[in-house]
């Protein structure tokens, strides 16, 4: 059984999905693997964001 | 305004959803009939190791329609097209979800659905011309 870390799972979801959103968002190779970086750090950007918020508001 | 055609003459010949259920059936095949060869490689190697790594978390193949998000799930997992139905036919993804990385996979499963339909889509698009390149 694979079981990566909560952060591992999110680098894999991010990694794939930016992959498919840059290919499929913009028409040339250098747009799309521009707009696949972008997402990518967005997305796992947003997810230690929120992580953060979620932790202050626990305490 | 009309459709540019996609560029090619193939592109104007056959069954214009060909690529779109070529697409939605194997990850990549959309883009592969239409020549784009690295573009469906990328696509194909994203969605089907995101499906392979969600099962790997031991994820689960919605098949119930009990309530309305095993619904959606279901839905979200019938994009995977025959990934989902060689995974249901060998006995994949039948384990009930008891550890947190299972539940990862399950969402893995789901998406891996959803984005093979955005790059089923986007074959659908390139060959009717409405994305040019």
């Amino acid at each position: 059984m694979f079981r990566p870390s909560h952060f591992t799972a999110v680098l894999l979801f991010a990694l794939f999905a930016s992959t498919v959103f840059g290919i499929t968002q913009r028409e040339t190779p250098r747009r799309m693997f521009r707009y696949g970086i972008y997402c990518f750090a967005l997305f796992v950007g947003s997810a230690i964001v929120l992580s953060w918020v979620m932790f202050l508001i626990a305490r | 305004m009309p459709n540019k055609p996609a560029a090619g003459t193939s592109a104007q010949q056959g069954f214009v959803y060909l690529p779109l259920i070529a697409g939605w059936l194997v990850p990549g095949a959309g883009h592969f009939l239409l020549g784009k060869w690295v573009r469906g490689l990328l696509l194909a190697a994203a969605i089907v190791l995101m499906f392979a790594l969600g099962l790997a978390m031991h994820g689960k193949l919605y098949t119930g329609a009990q309530d309305i998000l095993d619904i959606l799930g279901m839905v979200g997992d019938l994009g995977n097209g025959a990934l989902f139905f060689v995974g249901r036919l060998m006995g994949l993804g039948a384990d009930p979800v008891q550890v947190t990385t299972a539940d990862y996979g399950s969402k893995f499963i789901v998406v891996a659905g959803l984005l093979n339909v955005i790059a089923a889509v986007d074959a659908h698009n390139l060959r009717t011309g409405r994305k040019e390149s």
